[in-house]
């Protein structure tokens, strides 16, 4: 049986791997795909702290799948909003590089 | 859940994301992305959150997923030129990158451990008003994960999901808003 050190290492691996793709990439719907997954190591990490600690009543906590579901639905409309802004930036700039992004540099 | 199928659903899911990061083509990226969040639905089931899982798999597999490959498609992108790296940008990411894989080690090494609690369902029955059909669920030993969620959604957390089906509706007018075509 995998222990909570088992859940919690590997939703930290994989937040690490989502950082890198956040960091690295320069595709910025690449790196929108990498917030995506750092968003689940977060959910990971609730859903694993809700199964190992359970409520009172002897059932996994309740509170720690609702936060998670919530997450799931913001994080819908967020990438709704996200892809209409790649849109329309790709509509003025005709890239969607983060390196050829450059208005903002003095 | 047993441990080589822990692992088997971990594989998957941190060579999904490692693919995501690797892979040139965004529409490769996006599909490892799904086999991604897979291996991280099966997690979840394992840990018996059934309604995460199938969240899981329903809104980002298949929702959001949807979206980012017809963004993809709409703004033909398959053509990724060849870029030259810099050097500069890629040792400082994975500087940040190593120093907090390092720390997590660090702090998950000294953290007390603990195991997964065996689930004792026709106990937890009496926690509910005998008759309903969680109180049902329970005593015949099945979880009746999405009769929790639902129940506690529309009493304990009535207030924030109104106002998630008001953000809903913001993000909705947005979203026309941005991607109507501009006149000045």
């Amino acid at each position: 049986m995998p222990s909570l050190n088992h859940y919690l290492l590997v939703a930290g691996l994989l937040f690490a791997i989502g950082l890198t793709g956040v960091v690295l990439r320069r595709n910025i719907i690449v790196v929108f795909m990498c917030l995506e997954l750092m968003l689940s190591a977060a959910n990971l990490t609730l859903i694993a702290f809700s199964r190992f600690y359970p409520g009172a009543n002897g059932l996994p906590d309740i509170h720690g799948q609702m936060l998670v579901f919530f997450v799931v639905t913001v994080a819908a409309a967020e990438v709704a909003v996200g892809l209409a802004i790649i849109v329309a930036l790709y509509r003025t700039r005709q890239t969607i590089y983060t390196d050829e992004l450059t208005t903002l540099k003095g | 859940m047993p441990l080589p199928i822990f692992w088997l659903f971990t594989v998957i899911m941190l060579f999904g994301a490692a693919a995501v990061v690797l892979l040139r083509n965004p529409v490769a990226s996006a599909m490892s992305m799904v086999a991604s969040f897979v291996g991280l639905a099966g997690l979840f089931v394992g840990m018996n959150a059934y309604f995460a899982g199938i969240i899981q798999i329903l809104v980002y597999a298949g929702a959001i997923m949807v979206l980012f490959i017809f963004i993809i498609m709409l703004l033909d992108l398959n053509t990724d030129k060849k870029r030259t790296p810099k050097m500069a940008p890629i040792l400082g990411g994975l500087g940040i990158v190593i120093a907090f894989t390092i720390q997590l080690i660090g702090v998950i090494s000294t953290t007390p451990d603990k195991a997964m609690p065996a689930l004792d369902l026709p106990a937890s029955a009496a926690s509910f008003t005998p008759g309903t059909q969680i109180a049902k669920n329970l005593s015949a030993n099945s979880l009746p994960d999405v009769h929790l969620i639902g129940q506690s959604l529309f009493t304990e957390y009535n207030l924030p999901l109104q106002i998630l089906g008001v953000l809903l509706l913001v993000a909705t007018i947005g979203v026309v808003t941005l991607s109507k075509k501009q006149s000045n």
